[in-house]
């Protein structure tokens, strides 16, 4: 799941999805890339709002293969800009303009 | 008299001399290039791979190729030819891997696998073929590992990788590739590369996707830094069920050589701290840069609480295999047999037969008369499913007399899928739905492929 972030005259913000890895893209219909309309925050949006968004906005059948508590479930890999979220803070950072979100699931066949 | 007797003595004893010498001669041989692989059952010590002074003729001449590089270089192959390689797995990942390796000359090479040779194997387990269905993997991969480089030893293991023996046997090897296809297996690979000090290339890959990443490598995160906990069972696929294409494996495999003949020779990898993913479908490599090393990783961090191997089908709630779990979740008057139904069919008995395998899986086989819809239309209660679900069910009650609910049975590939239909439509009878009695089909169609009908496809 690839979620490309602009940010628009603070009006809104556009979302660029594109769905992919490890199977992330089949909870989501399989679709890999489709584009969405954010609403207006007062504060910057953080990935742990983001979380919720997706939820409540993408992922309505067995959001417990994407997300437990208020972070991704064992065995997702969250992505910001080609790096792990673990380096850029996590559920706590502030989505910019032109951010790039990814989120991967772990292979395990071979 | 004597005289004749003392000549066939003497005669007799040179004679005995030269079988002796023959014997040792022999052996000695057989030592080095052992004609009939011995296939190991349990771990055994290693004698220390023993340094090469120099190239031979023949060394120089098999490996010119790559001996041109300046990236490699002598130095680099003679790094090789003593470095020894454990690979967990010869599969999909494992084949392409230990293939490579032995081509490039490394010293040698362990090759494990629990399993056998199967059909649905080969058009990604490139090693085997159709001759060793039945045989060990291990041997299998061994014996064409030595086909195409009898220079390299191979040591075949045909044995479950656990907790009892990780640890002996990953002590043993320089470098630990992880080709393994099951979520414990690669927590217990880990553990014991990190215990041992040993770098792991690891690779998996699933459906038309693949990742790489070289873990517990010059100061480079480990695999429970990234996983501090493992997925929940029921969101991890595997091949049997997910389907992989041949292919994608088979490109992981030759990246996890790459790797591996890199940290071999002394380049080193480049893939610590680095997640490599490969899209097969846009033909896309991506390069992520991971966490480092974490301080409080429960193995290889600053206060381990993992110091001794664990039990880890325990720790991640699965088997460390790749087959299908089977699941119950229904009460025995819930599910009927393939044998019975067999005798509804027999006796034409007044019944839906549902189908609930996705269509990709309904276009290779599929008994006549069933009607599909798939699991996950069930799950988002799709519309149009619902509703062409209800108007066969109000055909079969115009057929049936009376004040009835129509019998559905349930069916999909092994019995897992149509159990949770089962739970789904049991609870839209009545509401959803008009009453209905539901069953499942124990086992599915593999059950009915292998107890009632031969001519049935498996897959």
């Amino acid at each position: 799941l690839t979620l490309i972030v602009c940010q628009n005259s603070h009006v809104y913000y556009i979302f660029d999805l594109s769905l992919c890895s490890g199977g992330a893209e089949l909870l989501f219909n399989g679709v890999k890339e489709h584009h969405v309309t954010l609403p207006s925050h007062s504060e910057p949006w953080d990935i742990k709002q983001l979380l919720v968004w997706i939820q409540q906005n993408l992922l309505k059948e067995r959001p417990e293969l994407f997300v437990q508590g208020d972070s991704v479930r064992p065995g997702i890999l969250v992505l910001i800009n080609d790096a792990d979220w673990e380096l850029m803070g996590e559920l706590d950072y502030k989505l910019q303009d032109q951010d790039n979100i990814v989120f991967i699931s772990t292979l395990h066949g071979g | 008299m004597s005289q004749v007797l003392s000549r066939l003595k003497t005669k007799l004893q040179e004679q005995e001399k030269e079988i002796a010498a023959l014997k040792s001669k022999l052996a000695q041989l057989e030592k080095s290039h052992p004609s009939v692989l011995e296939l190991h059952d349990k771990v055994t010590p290693l004698t220390p791979l023993k340094p090469k002074p120099a190239l031979s003729n023949e060394d120089i001449m098999r490996y010119s190729r790559q001996l041109l590089l300046p990236e490699l270089g002598v130095q680099g192959q003679l790094n090789l030819s003593k470095t020894s390689v454990l690979i967990v797995g010869c599969g999909g990942l494992g084949c392409p891997l230990a293939q490579y390796l032995a081509a490039a000359g490394i010293g040698r090479l362990g090759l494990l696998d629990y399993d056998e040779v199967e059909l649905s194997n080969l058009h990604r387990q490139v090693l085997h073929g159709e001759e060793n269905q039945g045989q060990a993997k291990a041997l299998s991969a061994a014996n064409a590992v030595r086909r195409l480089n009898s220079t390299v030893e191979c040591i075949p293991y045909h044995l479950q990788l656990s907790t009892e023996n990780a640890l002996q046997l990953i002590q043993q090897y320089d470098i630990v590739a992880d080709c393994s296809d099951n979520v414990p297996t690669r927590y217990l690979v880990n553990d014991a590369c990190v215990l041992n000090g040993k770098p792991l290339v690891s690779a998996s890959a699933l459906r038309m996707e693949g990742q790489l990443t070289v873990y517990n490598y010059c100061g480079g995160p480990c695999y429970r830094c990234l996983y501090p906990r493992p997925p929940p069972p029921e969101t991890v696929t595997n091949c049997s069920d997910g389907g992989v294409l041949g292919v994608v494996p088979g490109i992981m495999g030759c990246f996890q050589a790459l790797e591996v003949i890199k940290i071999a020779s002394g380049q080193g990898s480049s893939s610590s701290q680095q997640l490599v993913m490969f899209d097969a479908q846009d033909t896309r490599f991506r390069t992520i840069k991971l966490r480092p090393k974490q301080a409080n990783c429960a193995v290889c961090g600053e206060s381990p609480s993992v110091t001794k191997l664990v039990d880890y089908e325990s720790f991640c709630g699965a088997a460390a295999t790749d087959k299908c779990r089977r699941l119950n979740l229904l009460s025995r008057d819930q599910r009927i047999t393939v044998q019975d139904y067999q005798s509804i069919k027999d006796k034409a008995e007044l019944h839906l037969l549902l189908d609930v395998r996705p269509l990709v899986e309904v276009d290779i086989c599929c008994l006549p008369s069933s009607l599909n819809i798939p699991l996950s239309s069930l799950e988002e209660r799709k519309r149009e499913h619902i509703q062409l679900f209800q108007e066969r069910i109000s055909q079969l009650k115009e057929q049936m007399a009376g004040d009835c609910q129509p019998p559905v049975y349930v069916i999909c590939k092994q019995g897992n899928d149509s159990q949770k239909a089962v739970q789904i439509l049991e609870k839209m009878s009545g509401s959803e739905v008009d009453s209905i009695t539901v069953k499942d089909i124990c086992g599915g169609l593999m059950a009915w492929a292998k107890k009632i009908d031969p001519a049935f496809p498996q897959y």
